[in-house]
Protein backbone atom coordinates (compact mmCIF):
# COMPACT_ATOMS: atom_id res chain seq x y z
CA UNK A 1 0.00 0.00 0.00
CA UNK A 2 1.33 3.48 -0.84
CA UNK A 3 1.77 6.18 1.79
CA UNK A 4 -1.11 8.63 1.89
CA UNK A 5 -2.54 11.47 3.94
CA UNK A 6 -5.65 10.89 6.04
CA UNK A 7 -8.50 13.32 6.69
CA UNK A 8 -11.73 12.72 8.53
CA UNK A 9 -14.83 14.54 7.30
CA UNK A 10 -17.67 15.30 9.70
CA UNK A 11 -20.08 16.91 7.21
CA UNK A 12 -20.76 16.32 3.51
CA UNK A 13 -19.49 19.85 2.81
CA UNK A 14 -16.15 18.95 4.48
CA UNK A 15 -15.77 15.93 2.27
CA UNK A 16 -16.52 17.96 -0.86
CA UNK A 17 -14.02 20.64 0.17
CA UNK A 18 -11.31 18.06 0.83
CA UNK A 19 -12.03 16.39 -2.53
CA UNK A 20 -11.69 19.71 -4.32
CA UNK A 21 -8.43 20.53 -2.57
CA UNK A 22 -6.62 17.32 -3.58
CA UNK A 23 -7.20 15.84 -7.05
CA UNK A 24 -5.52 12.58 -5.94
CA UNK A 25 -7.84 12.12 -2.98
CA UNK A 26 -10.38 9.33 -2.65
CA UNK A 27 -13.34 8.88 -0.36
CA UNK A 28 -13.35 5.87 1.97
CA UNK A 29 -16.32 4.44 3.87
CA UNK A 30 -16.30 0.64 4.37
CA UNK A 31 -13.04 0.32 2.45
CA UNK A 32 -13.61 -3.32 1.51
CA UNK A 33 -12.78 -2.80 -2.15
CA UNK A 34 -10.55 0.28 -1.99
CA UNK A 35 -8.11 -1.09 0.61
CA UNK A 36 -7.85 -4.32 -1.36
CA UNK A 37 -7.06 -2.37 -4.56
CA UNK A 38 -4.53 -0.24 -2.67
CA UNK A 39 -2.78 -3.39 -1.45
CA UNK A 40 -2.50 -4.43 -5.10
CA UNK A 41 -1.18 -0.97 -6.10
CA UNK A 42 -4.12 -0.60 -8.49
CA UNK A 43 -5.35 2.41 -6.50
CA UNK A 44 -2.74 4.84 -5.18
CA UNK A 45 -4.61 7.78 -3.63
CA UNK A 46 -2.62 10.73 -2.27
CA UNK A 47 -5.19 11.15 0.47
CA UNK A 48 -8.06 9.18 1.93
CA UNK A 49 -11.04 11.19 3.08
CA UNK A 50 -12.78 9.18 5.78
CA UNK A 51 -16.52 9.70 5.27
CA UNK A 52 -17.59 6.87 7.58
CA UNK A 53 -18.75 9.34 10.25
CA UNK A 54 -20.95 11.49 8.00
CA UNK A 55 -24.61 11.58 9.05
CA UNK A 56 -25.84 9.44 6.13
CA UNK A 57 -27.08 6.36 7.99
CA UNK A 58 -30.86 6.83 8.05
CA UNK A 59 -33.52 4.80 6.27
CA UNK A 60 -36.62 6.99 5.91
CA UNK A 61 -39.98 6.73 4.21
CA UNK A 62 -40.48 9.25 1.41
CA UNK A 63 -43.67 11.25 0.84
CA UNK A 64 -44.68 9.09 -2.13
CA UNK A 65 -44.39 5.80 -0.23
CA UNK A 66 -40.84 4.89 -1.21
CA UNK A 67 -37.71 4.71 0.93
CA UNK A 68 -34.62 6.90 1.11
CA UNK A 69 -31.51 5.03 2.22
CA UNK A 70 -28.47 6.92 3.46
CA UNK A 71 -25.29 6.16 1.51
CA UNK A 72 -23.45 4.95 4.62
CA UNK A 73 -25.98 2.32 5.71
CA UNK A 74 -23.98 -0.93 5.88
CA UNK A 75 -25.07 -3.59 3.39
CA UNK A 76 -26.08 -6.01 6.16
CA UNK A 77 -28.16 -3.40 7.99
CA UNK A 78 -29.99 -2.64 4.76
CA UNK A 79 -30.68 -6.30 3.93
CA UNK A 80 -31.98 -6.97 7.45
CA UNK A 81 -33.97 -3.74 7.88
CA UNK A 82 -37.63 -4.64 8.54
CA UNK A 83 -38.90 -2.23 5.86
CA UNK A 84 -36.55 -3.73 3.27
CA UNK A 85 -37.38 -7.30 4.26
CA UNK A 86 -41.11 -6.62 4.08
CA UNK A 87 -41.39 -4.19 1.18
CA UNK A 88 -38.35 -4.82 -1.03
CA UNK A 89 -37.39 -8.46 -0.47
CA UNK A 90 -35.76 -8.57 -3.93
CA UNK A 91 -33.19 -6.06 -2.70
CA UNK A 92 -32.63 -7.91 0.59
CA UNK A 93 -32.13 -11.17 -1.29
CA UNK A 94 -29.65 -9.65 -3.76
CA UNK A 95 -27.57 -8.08 -0.98
CA UNK A 96 -27.44 -11.37 0.93
CA UNK A 97 -26.30 -13.15 -2.25
CA UNK A 98 -23.19 -10.98 -2.30
CA UNK A 99 -19.85 -11.09 -0.44
CA UNK A 100 -19.60 -12.53 3.09
CA UNK A 101 -21.26 -11.61 6.37
CA UNK A 102 -18.10 -9.75 7.47
CA UNK A 103 -17.86 -7.74 4.26
CA UNK A 104 -21.57 -6.92 4.31
CA UNK A 105 -21.09 -5.56 7.84
CA UNK A 106 -18.35 -3.25 6.60
CA UNK A 107 -19.45 -2.23 3.09
CA UNK A 108 -21.67 0.82 2.66
CA UNK A 109 -24.51 1.21 0.18
CA UNK A 110 -22.68 4.01 -1.65
CA UNK A 111 -19.47 1.99 -1.69
CA UNK A 112 -21.29 -1.00 -3.14
CA UNK A 113 -22.27 1.20 -6.12
CA UNK A 114 -18.64 2.36 -6.45
CA UNK A 115 -16.96 -1.06 -6.28
CA UNK A 116 -14.76 -1.83 -9.23
CA UNK A 117 -14.59 -4.83 -11.53
CA UNK A 118 -12.95 -8.05 -10.36
CA UNK A 119 -11.40 -8.63 -13.82
CA UNK A 120 -8.11 -10.39 -13.00
CA UNK A 121 -6.20 -8.22 -15.48
CA UNK A 122 -7.45 -5.04 -13.82
CA UNK A 123 -5.94 -6.35 -10.57
CA UNK A 124 -2.69 -7.62 -12.14
CA UNK A 125 -0.46 -4.57 -12.59
CA UNK A 126 1.97 -6.59 -14.75
CA UNK A 127 -0.60 -6.88 -17.57
CA UNK A 128 -2.08 -4.16 -19.82
CA UNK A 129 -5.54 -2.90 -18.83
CA UNK A 130 -7.37 0.09 -20.28
CA UNK A 131 -9.42 0.48 -17.13
CA UNK A 132 -6.33 0.75 -14.93
CA UNK A 133 -4.03 2.49 -17.44
CA UNK A 134 -5.99 4.04 -20.32
CA UNK A 135 -4.51 3.31 -23.75
CA UNK A 136 -2.44 0.29 -22.67
CA UNK A 137 -4.80 -2.26 -24.22
CA UNK A 138 -7.09 -4.95 -22.87
CA UNK A 139 -5.59 -8.29 -21.84
CA UNK A 140 -8.98 -9.92 -21.39
CA UNK A 141 -10.06 -9.63 -25.05
CA UNK A 142 -7.89 -12.61 -26.01
CA UNK A 143 -7.04 -13.80 -22.53
CA UNK A 144 -8.84 -15.72 -19.81
CA UNK A 145 -12.23 -14.12 -20.32
CA UNK A 146 -14.56 -16.78 -18.94
CA UNK A 147 -15.98 -14.32 -16.37
CA UNK A 148 -16.30 -11.42 -18.77
CA UNK A 149 -19.08 -9.44 -20.37
CA UNK A 150 -21.32 -10.54 -23.23
CA UNK A 151 -23.40 -7.36 -23.54
CA UNK A 152 -22.47 -3.72 -24.08
CA UNK A 153 -18.77 -4.50 -24.52
CA UNK A 154 -16.26 -2.43 -26.47
CA UNK A 155 -12.91 -3.18 -28.06
CA UNK A 156 -11.35 -1.38 -25.07
CA UNK A 157 -12.88 -3.38 -22.22
CA UNK A 158 -15.02 -6.45 -21.52
CA UNK A 159 -15.07 -6.15 -17.72
CA UNK A 160 -18.25 -6.73 -15.72
CA UNK A 161 -19.72 -4.82 -12.81
CA UNK A 162 -19.52 -7.16 -9.80
CA UNK A 163 -22.38 -5.80 -7.66
CA UNK A 164 -25.43 -7.91 -6.79
CA UNK A 165 -27.18 -5.05 -4.99
CA UNK A 166 -27.05 -2.84 -8.08
CA UNK A 167 -28.84 -5.46 -10.19
CA UNK A 168 -31.81 -5.45 -7.82
CA UNK A 169 -31.71 -1.65 -7.58
CA UNK A 170 -31.79 -1.42 -11.38
CA UNK A 171 -34.83 -3.70 -11.55
CA UNK A 172 -36.61 -1.75 -8.81
CA UNK A 173 -36.04 1.58 -10.57
CA UNK A 174 -33.92 3.09 -7.79
CA UNK A 175 -32.58 6.64 -7.87
CA UNK A 176 -29.14 7.85 -6.77
CA UNK A 177 -28.89 11.14 -4.87
CA UNK A 178 -25.61 12.98 -5.42
CA UNK A 179 -24.09 16.08 -3.86
CA UNK A 180 -21.38 18.23 -5.44
CA UNK A 181 -19.82 21.63 -4.86
CA UNK A 182 -22.34 23.22 -7.19
CA UNK A 183 -25.42 21.55 -5.73
CA UNK A 184 -27.39 18.33 -5.64
CA UNK A 185 -28.68 16.11 -8.41
CA UNK A 186 -30.56 12.84 -8.73
CA UNK A 187 -30.08 10.24 -11.44
CA UNK A 188 -31.57 6.82 -12.17
CA UNK A 189 -29.48 3.89 -10.96
CA UNK A 190 -29.53 2.60 -14.54
CA UNK A 191 -27.79 5.83 -15.62
CA UNK A 192 -25.30 5.76 -12.75
CA UNK A 193 -23.01 3.05 -14.13
CA UNK A 194 -21.80 3.39 -17.70
CA UNK A 195 -20.74 1.15 -20.56
CA UNK A 196 -17.00 1.03 -21.25
CA UNK A 197 -16.93 2.42 -24.83
CA UNK A 198 -13.48 4.02 -25.26
CA UNK A 199 -13.29 5.25 -21.65
CA UNK A 200 -13.34 2.11 -19.51
CA UNK A 201 -11.43 3.90 -16.73
CA UNK A 202 -14.76 5.58 -15.94
CA UNK A 203 -17.05 3.09 -14.19
CA UNK A 204 -19.80 5.57 -13.37
CA UNK A 205 -21.18 8.99 -14.24
CA UNK A 206 -20.32 10.33 -10.78
CA UNK A 207 -18.19 13.45 -11.15
CA UNK A 208 -14.74 13.57 -9.56
CA UNK A 209 -15.92 16.19 -7.05
CA UNK A 210 -19.20 14.47 -6.18
CA UNK A 211 -20.40 12.18 -3.42
CA UNK A 212 -23.35 9.77 -3.23
CA UNK A 213 -25.62 10.81 -0.35
CA UNK A 214 -28.54 8.39 -0.67
CA UNK A 215 -30.38 5.77 -2.72
CA UNK A 216 -34.11 6.15 -3.20
CA UNK A 217 -36.52 3.30 -3.81
CA UNK A 218 -39.80 4.12 -5.59
CA UNK A 219 -43.13 3.06 -4.07
CA UNK A 220 -43.60 0.03 -6.34
CA UNK A 221 -42.20 -2.83 -4.30
CA UNK A 222 -42.71 -6.20 -6.04
CA UNK A 223 -42.88 -7.76 -2.58
CA UNK A 224 -44.73 -10.90 -3.68
CA UNK A 225 -43.41 -12.10 -7.04
CA UNK A 226 -39.67 -11.66 -7.20
CA UNK A 227 -36.46 -13.63 -7.52
CA UNK A 228 -32.76 -12.87 -7.28
CA UNK A 229 -31.10 -15.86 -8.89
CA UNK A 230 -27.32 -15.93 -8.78
CA UNK A 231 -25.31 -18.51 -10.73
CA UNK A 232 -21.67 -18.90 -9.70
CA UNK A 233 -18.81 -21.38 -9.50
CA UNK A 234 -19.36 -22.11 -5.80
CA UNK A 235 -22.58 -21.82 -3.86
CA UNK A 236 -21.66 -18.90 -1.63
CA UNK A 237 -19.13 -16.07 -1.43
CA UNK A 238 -18.34 -15.86 -5.14
CA UNK A 239 -19.07 -13.31 -7.82
CA UNK A 240 -21.83 -14.05 -10.29
CA UNK A 241 -21.21 -15.68 -13.63
CA UNK A 242 -24.77 -14.58 -14.34
CA UNK A 243 -27.41 -13.21 -12.01
CA UNK A 244 -31.01 -12.24 -12.61
CA UNK A 245 -33.26 -9.86 -10.72
CA UNK A 246 -36.82 -10.66 -11.77
CA UNK A 247 -39.94 -8.96 -10.42
CA UNK A 248 -43.49 -9.14 -11.71
CA UNK A 249 -47.00 -8.18 -10.77
CA UNK A 250 -49.69 -10.67 -11.67
CA UNK A 251 -53.39 -10.34 -12.31
CA UNK A 252 -54.54 -13.92 -12.26
CA UNK A 253 -52.01 -15.66 -14.48
CA UNK A 254 -51.37 -12.54 -16.57
CA UNK A 255 -48.33 -10.33 -16.09
CA UNK A 256 -49.33 -6.70 -15.55
CA UNK A 257 -45.86 -5.34 -14.77
CA UNK A 258 -42.41 -6.87 -15.19
CA UNK A 259 -38.82 -5.99 -14.36
CA UNK A 260 -35.75 -7.88 -15.46
CA UNK A 261 -32.11 -7.03 -14.86
CA UNK A 262 -28.99 -9.11 -15.43
CA UNK A 263 -25.75 -9.06 -13.45
CA UNK A 264 -22.36 -10.51 -14.33
CA UNK A 265 -22.86 -9.92 -18.05
CA UNK A 266 -22.01 -6.25 -18.64
CA UNK A 267 -20.19 -3.17 -17.36
CA UNK A 268 -23.46 -2.18 -15.66
CA UNK A 269 -26.69 -3.89 -14.59
CA UNK A 270 -28.37 -4.87 -17.85
CA UNK A 271 -32.00 -3.91 -18.29
CA UNK A 272 -33.91 -3.26 -21.52
CA UNK A 273 -37.42 -1.86 -22.03
CA UNK A 274 -38.09 -4.36 -24.87
CA UNK A 275 -37.76 -7.47 -22.70
CA UNK A 276 -40.07 -6.08 -20.04
CA UNK A 277 -42.61 -4.82 -22.58
CA UNK A 278 -42.73 -8.32 -24.09
CA UNK A 279 -43.91 -9.72 -20.76
CA UNK A 280 -46.64 -7.15 -19.98
CA UNK A 281 -50.11 -8.43 -20.73
CA UNK A 282 -48.84 -11.97 -21.38
CA UNK A 283 -49.62 -15.17 -19.56
CA UNK A 284 -46.94 -16.29 -17.13
CA UNK A 285 -45.61 -19.19 -19.20
CA UNK A 286 -42.07 -20.43 -19.91
CA UNK A 287 -42.55 -19.62 -23.62
CA UNK A 288 -43.15 -15.98 -22.85
CA UNK A 289 -40.26 -15.97 -20.39
CA UNK A 290 -37.98 -17.37 -23.08
CA UNK A 291 -39.01 -14.67 -25.53
CA UNK A 292 -38.27 -11.99 -22.94
CA UNK A 293 -34.88 -13.60 -22.26
CA UNK A 294 -34.08 -13.55 -25.99
CA UNK A 295 -34.95 -9.86 -26.16
CA UNK A 296 -32.88 -9.06 -23.07
CA UNK A 297 -29.91 -10.90 -24.57
CA UNK A 298 -30.27 -9.41 -28.04
CA UNK A 299 -26.84 -8.45 -29.36
CA UNK A 300 -24.95 -10.66 -26.89
CA UNK A 301 -21.50 -11.56 -28.16
CA UNK A 302 -18.94 -13.95 -26.77
CA UNK A 303 -15.15 -13.99 -26.65
CA UNK A 304 -13.11 -17.19 -26.57
CA UNK A 305 -14.16 -18.51 -23.12
CA UNK A 306 -17.46 -16.88 -22.15
CA UNK A 307 -19.85 -18.12 -24.84
CA UNK A 308 -21.57 -20.36 -22.27
CA UNK A 309 -22.86 -17.26 -20.51
CA UNK A 310 -25.36 -16.47 -23.27
CA UNK A 311 -27.32 -19.72 -22.91
CA UNK A 312 -26.74 -19.70 -19.14
CA UNK A 313 -28.25 -16.21 -18.90
CA UNK A 314 -31.20 -17.22 -21.06
CA UNK A 315 -31.96 -20.23 -18.86
CA UNK A 316 -31.42 -18.22 -15.67
CA UNK A 317 -33.95 -15.60 -16.81
CA UNK A 318 -36.54 -18.29 -17.54
CA UNK A 319 -35.94 -20.01 -14.21
CA UNK A 320 -36.00 -16.73 -12.27
CA UNK A 321 -39.33 -15.80 -13.86
CA UNK A 322 -40.79 -19.25 -13.17
CA UNK A 323 -39.71 -18.92 -9.54
CA UNK A 324 -40.91 -15.32 -9.26
CA UNK A 325 -44.34 -16.06 -10.70
CA UNK A 326 -44.78 -19.17 -8.53
CA UNK A 327 -43.59 -17.38 -5.33
CA UNK A 328 -40.82 -19.90 -4.75
CA UNK A 329 -39.24 -19.43 -1.30
CA UNK A 330 -36.31 -17.07 -1.59
CA UNK A 331 -33.67 -17.71 1.11
CA UNK A 332 -30.11 -17.43 -0.22
CA UNK A 333 -29.16 -20.11 2.34
CA UNK A 334 -31.18 -22.82 0.57
CA UNK A 335 -29.09 -24.20 -2.24
CA UNK A 336 -31.38 -26.90 -3.60
CA UNK A 337 -33.19 -26.02 -6.82
CA UNK A 338 -36.83 -25.33 -6.08
CA UNK B 1 13.91 14.11 -6.31
CA UNK B 2 10.30 13.28 -5.69
CA UNK B 3 8.48 15.35 -3.13
CA UNK B 4 7.57 12.77 -0.55
CA UNK B 5 5.67 13.87 2.53
CA UNK B 6 5.63 11.42 5.36
CA UNK B 7 2.39 11.90 7.26
CA UNK B 8 2.44 12.34 10.99
CA UNK B 9 1.46 9.34 13.01
CA UNK B 10 -2.14 9.73 14.07
CA UNK B 11 -3.05 9.21 17.72
CA UNK B 12 -6.05 6.95 18.30
CA UNK B 13 -7.71 5.15 21.17
CA UNK B 14 -9.13 1.66 21.00
CA UNK B 15 -10.80 -0.42 23.67
CA UNK B 16 -9.30 -3.83 22.99
CA UNK B 17 -10.77 -6.76 24.89
CA UNK B 18 -12.06 -4.33 27.51
CA UNK B 19 -8.76 -2.49 27.94
CA UNK B 20 -8.17 1.07 26.72
CA UNK B 21 -5.15 1.23 24.40
CA UNK B 22 -3.64 4.44 23.04
CA UNK B 23 -1.71 4.13 19.78
CA UNK B 24 0.03 6.39 17.28
CA UNK B 25 -0.27 4.92 13.83
CA UNK B 26 0.50 5.71 10.22
CA UNK B 27 -2.81 5.95 8.37
CA UNK B 28 -2.10 2.88 6.23
CA UNK B 29 -1.82 0.56 9.24
CA UNK B 30 -4.60 -1.99 9.10
CA UNK B 31 -6.43 -2.98 12.25
CA UNK B 32 -4.95 -6.45 11.77
CA UNK B 33 -1.37 -5.14 11.77
CA UNK B 34 -2.08 -2.84 14.71
CA UNK B 35 -3.42 -5.78 16.74
CA UNK B 36 -0.63 -8.17 15.84
CA UNK B 37 2.42 -5.93 15.55
CA UNK B 38 1.68 -3.08 17.96
CA UNK B 39 -0.51 -4.69 20.61
CA UNK B 40 1.09 -8.14 20.30
CA UNK B 41 -2.30 -9.83 20.06
CA UNK B 42 -1.19 -12.47 17.59
CA UNK B 43 -4.25 -14.68 18.01
CA UNK B 44 -5.83 -12.85 15.10
CA UNK B 45 -4.28 -14.34 11.97
CA UNK B 46 -3.17 -12.90 8.66
CA UNK B 47 -4.25 -15.32 5.96
CA UNK B 48 -4.86 -13.84 2.52
CA UNK B 49 -4.70 -10.19 3.67
CA UNK B 50 -7.39 -9.42 1.05
CA UNK B 51 -10.67 -10.15 2.81
CA UNK B 52 -11.13 -13.49 1.11
CA UNK B 53 -10.32 -16.02 3.85
CA UNK B 54 -11.74 -14.61 7.10
CA UNK B 55 -8.72 -15.59 9.26
CA UNK B 56 -8.43 -11.97 10.42
CA UNK B 57 -12.05 -11.71 11.61
CA UNK B 58 -12.54 -9.69 14.81
CA UNK B 59 -15.52 -7.94 16.37
CA UNK B 60 -15.66 -4.14 16.07
CA UNK B 61 -18.37 -2.70 18.32
CA UNK B 62 -19.81 -6.22 18.43
CA UNK B 63 -19.92 -6.75 14.65
CA UNK B 64 -17.69 -9.16 12.80
CA UNK B 65 -15.40 -7.57 10.22
CA UNK B 66 -12.24 -8.41 8.27
CA UNK B 67 -9.50 -6.58 10.17
CA UNK B 68 -7.15 -6.83 7.16
CA UNK B 69 -9.39 -4.48 5.14
CA UNK B 70 -9.94 -2.06 8.03
CA UNK B 71 -7.73 0.97 8.60
CA UNK B 72 -7.07 1.26 12.32
CA UNK B 73 -7.27 5.08 12.28
CA UNK B 74 -10.85 4.85 11.03
CA UNK B 75 -11.81 2.86 14.15
CA UNK B 76 -10.68 5.51 16.65
CA UNK B 77 -12.84 5.08 19.76
CA UNK B 78 -14.14 1.62 18.81
CA UNK B 79 -14.39 -1.47 20.99
CA UNK B 80 -12.47 -4.38 19.51
CA UNK B 81 -12.84 -7.99 20.60
CA UNK B 82 -10.27 -10.53 19.44
CA UNK B 83 -9.96 -14.25 20.17
CA UNK B 84 -7.89 -13.31 23.25
CA UNK B 85 -10.89 -11.46 24.68
CA UNK B 86 -13.55 -14.18 24.46
CA UNK B 87 -12.72 -16.27 27.53
CA UNK B 88 -14.11 -14.75 30.73
CA UNK B 89 -12.74 -15.31 34.25
CA UNK B 90 -10.70 -18.28 33.16
CA UNK B 91 -13.67 -20.01 31.50
CA UNK B 92 -13.65 -20.67 27.78
CA UNK B 93 -16.27 -18.96 25.65
CA UNK B 94 -19.01 -21.49 24.74
CA UNK B 95 -17.80 -21.37 21.13
CA UNK B 96 -14.22 -22.16 22.16
CA UNK B 97 -15.47 -25.13 24.20
CA UNK B 98 -17.72 -26.25 21.34
CA UNK B 99 -14.80 -26.16 18.86
CA UNK B 100 -12.86 -28.44 21.22
CA UNK B 101 -15.85 -30.72 21.82
CA UNK B 102 -16.39 -31.17 18.08
CA UNK B 103 -12.73 -31.25 16.99
CA UNK B 104 -13.59 -28.33 14.73
CA UNK B 105 -10.06 -27.70 13.45
CA UNK B 106 -6.96 -29.45 12.27
CA UNK B 107 -4.07 -27.00 11.83
CA UNK B 108 -5.93 -24.31 13.76
CA UNK B 109 -4.79 -21.34 11.70
CA UNK B 110 -8.32 -20.32 10.66
CA UNK B 111 -9.79 -21.07 14.10
CA UNK B 112 -9.55 -17.62 15.77
CA UNK B 113 -11.28 -16.10 12.75
CA UNK B 114 -13.85 -18.90 12.66
CA UNK B 115 -14.67 -18.42 16.34
CA UNK B 116 -14.85 -14.61 16.19
CA UNK B 117 -17.01 -14.89 13.06
CA UNK B 118 -19.27 -17.40 14.81
CA UNK B 119 -19.54 -15.04 17.80
CA UNK B 120 -20.69 -12.34 15.38
CA UNK B 121 -23.15 -14.79 13.81
CA UNK B 122 -24.66 -15.66 17.20
CA UNK B 123 -25.04 -11.97 18.04
CA UNK B 124 -26.76 -11.30 14.70
CA UNK B 125 -29.35 -14.00 15.45
CA UNK B 126 -30.01 -14.72 11.77
CA UNK B 127 -28.92 -18.35 11.54
CA UNK B 128 -31.52 -20.90 12.62
CA UNK B 129 -30.21 -24.16 11.16
CA UNK B 130 -27.15 -25.77 9.60
CA UNK B 131 -27.90 -24.43 6.10
CA UNK B 132 -28.02 -20.88 7.40
CA UNK B 133 -24.86 -21.38 9.48
CA UNK B 134 -23.04 -22.62 6.38
CA UNK B 135 -24.24 -19.65 4.32
CA UNK B 136 -23.45 -17.05 6.99
CA UNK B 137 -20.02 -18.57 7.72
CA UNK B 138 -18.99 -18.65 4.05
CA UNK B 139 -16.56 -15.78 4.62
CA UNK B 140 -14.34 -18.08 6.69
CA UNK B 141 -12.31 -20.62 4.77
CA UNK B 142 -10.76 -23.74 6.36
CA UNK B 143 -8.20 -25.35 4.07
CA UNK B 144 -8.06 -28.43 6.31
CA UNK B 145 -11.73 -28.91 5.51
CA UNK B 146 -13.07 -29.06 9.06
CA UNK B 147 -16.35 -27.53 7.89
CA UNK B 148 -18.77 -30.26 9.11
CA UNK B 149 -17.28 -30.07 12.61
CA UNK B 150 -17.26 -26.27 12.58
CA UNK B 151 -20.97 -26.27 11.73
CA UNK B 152 -21.63 -28.83 14.49
CA UNK B 153 -19.69 -26.72 17.01
CA UNK B 154 -21.66 -23.59 16.13
CA UNK B 155 -24.93 -25.51 16.34
CA UNK B 156 -23.95 -26.62 19.84
CA UNK B 157 -23.09 -23.08 20.95
CA UNK B 158 -26.27 -21.77 19.34
CA UNK B 159 -28.47 -24.31 21.13
CA UNK B 160 -26.94 -23.36 24.48
CA UNK B 161 -27.04 -19.58 24.04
Amino acid sequence: MNNFQYSRASEVADALRLLDADPGAKLIAGGTNLIDLMKENVERPSRLIDISRLPLRDIEETADGGLRIGALVPNSDLAYHPLIEQRYPLLASAILAGASAQLRNMASVGGNLMQRTRCAYFYDTTTPCNKRSPGMGCSALDGLNRNHAILGTSTSCIATNPSDMSVALAALGALVHIAGRTGKRTIALTDFHRLPDDKPHLDTNLGSGEIITAIELPPQRFARNYRYLKIRDRLSYAFALVSVAAAVELEGNAISEARLALGGVAHKPWRTPEAEAALRGQAATPDHFGRAADLLLQGATARSHNGFKIELARRAVVRALIQATSTTPQSQARKKIA
Amino acid sequence: MADITIPERIPINLVVNGERRALELTPWTTLLDALRDRLELTGTKKGCDHGQCGACTVLVNGRRVNSCLTLAVMKDGAEITTIEGLAKDGALHPLQQAFIDHDAFQCGYCTPGQICSAAGLLAEGRARDADEIRELMSGNLCRCGAYPNIVAAIEQAMSRS
